[in-house]
């Protein structure tokens, strides 16, 4: 069998359904066998957007995202989607082409060392110097990818490797004795935590995208219900717990929820759970939590004791040290901190001034959520879409918010809602994108045209880089350099160009019946140019590095 | 602070790529680094040496052992070890000067393992600091060139 068909057999045997990329030189030999293999293959118009879209169905399913692209310029315009997903710890197994192994090092045709330049951003990586190594490293990278704390790993397999023979045996167990994490949360800290859970007073839960990796989410509800103490999520972390309770403060961090934030501040003990203490979060790291012990719950040692010193430790996978905890925890007496939490939440709440002149982003996702019943999977680009999109919308169930949220990438959520729509054909999926942002990637409409996927694009259009664009107008004496976009295409035009349908909304009333008429259509996507208040900003808003005294809110400006 | 970390990792091509990456990713410079077999074949040993903030460095160490083909990773500044290293040391030493160059290698066990008409090469194993000391004294005569291995670490049973 040729490594090109052991790839292949390989990716059968690891049960991959979906494999996203792009053809190339270096890759001809595999895109030979994958021609009539059993996968559902998705041409992308840019490398980008193959590795955006597979990470976008491994987050909407939890399953391992397959990426296929060619050497040089291929793997190079995979970097960025790479790296997105290595922040955001999303399992992906990266195969690119590359030149013939006696060639490796001659700046040949379409060289580029990839290994070398994924190294810092990739859980892991491989040159296949021998095609009878390659079963193995495929087996491993699916391996590496979806265990542990999960991340991208990238296979490099020079085109003569593709072509080389050898008897293929796929096999059944990896053995590396230097990876081997750890699930089982340590029983004596386990019962340290709770020991320290019962006599808190005013407990807090700040809950990360980890739940949603280890599939813990059903695991944190029975531990809120169990414990009656308040839940805040990050910005990755939304879903695993219904925002719609009363016991769920919404997101924290610099655009998170006033309530979130001053809980967190004023908490006696802080339970972190898969959650990594990011600046966004934290702000000014010495002020955040002045009087809070901390409890971090984390598959990866390095994360704990990283930004913030912590008390109780248990390096462990949230579901299963989850799954201990609430065997022996008992509830703390917090009456008084959840009146008090109620009163400052209702005093707090996310709001924004309305108009009826103009279109407010906020309102836009307002309707969006409930034209949609909030069972939308809610993809977002990055600016300030993404922070309308993370706060006017109640997230009920975890894998339907899908952002980036480490790297910051913009462009990654229209090829993101791709992947998602693939993943999940039962739900509909929204890309929330900026106008910045969706002309980062919008080549892939043509994708979402071919393969009939009914996303809804929409652009919340103010002809500016939105949230560079506020920062300018706060810190930097709105001197707007650079972030004015006005000078824009016709986007109800270009989505037409593309085949998909387009939708141009200047009016408020017109809000409602553009999504209605969007979701009505189920064979092709559709892009809806929200023409929304040019100089809307986001808040409320902990500039960076300050604390939550330095909140910035509507009334202050 | 200075740290002597001992990391014992897979031999294979790219290992020290990755290792050495996750130091200079944060500016961190190597002050030495030995690399070498163990006795394990398909186990290597590499020792660093790295100045920084102990908070850092502990971070740095979590990391090393988050590295896929990293088997285990220990500070040898934190325990009681066997310390080495290697030099050569390449003097100027005219004819009239060639005894005092001699009692003082004599003094640190040093050998003698080239001589021209204008120099003496000279090689000296031991602690780091002896290496330190002895190079200090061969300054005088003014030193040509100097090579030193890096240090190795061994923790004591």
């Amino acid at each position: 069998m040729t490594g090109a068909e052991i790839i292949v057999e390989s990716l059968k045997k690891e049960g991959v359904e979906h494999v996203f990329g792009y053809p190339g030189g270096a890759v001809i030999p595999i895109f030979h066998q994958l021609f009539n293999a059993p996968f559902n293959f998705y041409l992308a118009r840019h490398e980008q957007g193959a590795v955006h879209a597979a990470d976008g169905y491994a987050r909407a399913s939890g399953r391992v995202g397959v990426v296929i692209a060619t050497s040089g310029p291929g793997a190079t315009n995979l970097v960025t989607g790479i790296a997105t997903a290595y922040m955001d710890s999303v399992p992906l197994v990266v195969f690119t082409g590359q030149v013939s192994t006696e060639m490796i090092g001659n700046d040949a045709f379409q060289e580029a060392d990839i290994t070398g330049i994924t190294r810092p951003i990739s859980k892991h990586n491989y040159l296949v110097q021998r095609v009878d190594d390659l079963a193995r490293i495929i087996k491993e990278s699916f391996y590496i990818a979806s265990t542990g704390r999960p991340g991208p790993v990238v296979i490099d397999v020079p085109v003569d490797v593709s072509k080389a023979e050898t008897r293929f045996a796929y096999p059944e167990h990896v053995h590396l004795r230097s990876y081997k994490p750890v699930y089982k949360g340590h029983p004596l800290q386990i019962s340290k935590a709770c020991a320290l859970i019962e006599r808190a007073k005013r407990p807090v839960i700040y809950s990360g995208g980890g739940v949603i990796s280890s599939n813990a989410s059903e695991e944190l509800r029975e531990f809120v219900r169990k414990t009656g103490i308040p839940i805040t999520t990050t910005l990755m972390g939304m879903g695993a717990y219904p925002e719609t309770d009363p016991l769920s403060l919404k997101m924290l961090g610099m655009h998170g929820t006033c309530y979130a934030n001053q809980a967190v501040h004023d908490s006696d003990l802080l339970i972190a759970i898969g959650a990594r203490f990011d600046d966004r979060v934290t702000g000014k790291i010495s002020e955040f939590i002045p009087e809070a012990r901390v409890i971090h719950i984390d598959i990866d040692p390095s994360s704990v004791s990283k930004n913030v010193q912590v008390d109780v430790p248990i390096v462990g996978d949230c579901k299963q040290v989850l799954a201990e905890i609430n065997k022996t925890v008992k509830a703390p007496e917090i009456g008084e901190w959840i009146d008090k939490l109620k009163k400052l939440k209702a005093e707090n709440p996310l709001t924004y001034k309305d108009s009826e002149a103009k279109i407010k982003p906020q309102y836009v996702v307002e309707r969006v959520y409930a034209l949609t019943k909030g069972e939308a999977v809610i993809c977002t680009e990055v600016g300030q879409n993404q922070m309308w999109a993370a706060q006017f919308f109640e997230y009920t169930e975890p894998r339907t918010f899908i952002s980036s949220g480490g790297l910051g990438t913009m462009g990654f959520g229209f090829p993101a809602a791709i992947g998602a729509q693939i993943a999940r054909p039962d739900r509909r999926v929204v890309d929330i994108a900026g106008d910045g942002s969706i002309q980062m990637n919008i080549q892939e409409l043509i994708v979402a045209v071919q393969h009939r996927l009914p996303i809804v694009i929409a652009i919340l259009n103010n002809g500016f880089l939105g949230m560079v664009r506020q920062w300018q107008q706060l810190f930097y004496d709105r001197r707007y350099s650079h972030t004015c976009i006005s000078f824009a295409p016709d986007f109800v035009k270009l989505a037409e160009a593309y085949g998909a349908e387009g939708i141009r909304v200047e009016k408020k009333e017109e809000v409602d019946a553009a999504i209605a008429r969007a979701l009505a259509i189920t064979d092709r996507p559709t892009v809806i140019d929200f023409r929304v208040d040019r100089e809307e900003n986001v808040y409320p808003m902990v500039p960076a590095g300050k604390t939550i005294k330095d909140t910035i809110t509507r009334e202050l400006l | 602070m200075r740290h002597v970390i001992s990391v014992k990792v897979e031999n294979k091509s790219g290992v020290l790529a990755r290792v050495a990456g996750l130091f200079s990713a944060r500016g961190y410079n190597i002050d030495s680094l030995a690399v070498s077999q163990t006795e394990q074949e398909d186990v290597s040993v590499m020792t660093i040496v790295v100045r920084g903030d102990d908070r850092i460095i502990e971070q740095v160490k979590k990391q090393l052992n988050k590295l896929i083909d990293v088997i285990k990773v220990s500070d040898h500044s934190e325990y009681p070890s066997v310390q080495r290293e290697l030099a050569l040391v390449k003097v100027n030493a005219q004819p009239s000067k060639r005894s005092e160059v001699y009692q003082l290698a004599e003094i640190f066990r040093a050998e003698i393992v080239d001589i021209s008409l204008k120099t003496i090469t000279l090689e000296l194993t031991g602690e780091p600091e002896k290496i330190d000391n002895f190079i200090e004294l061969m300054r005088p005569y003014s030193i040509k060139e100097l090579i030193r291995t890096g240090r190795i670490s061994m923790n004591k049973e």
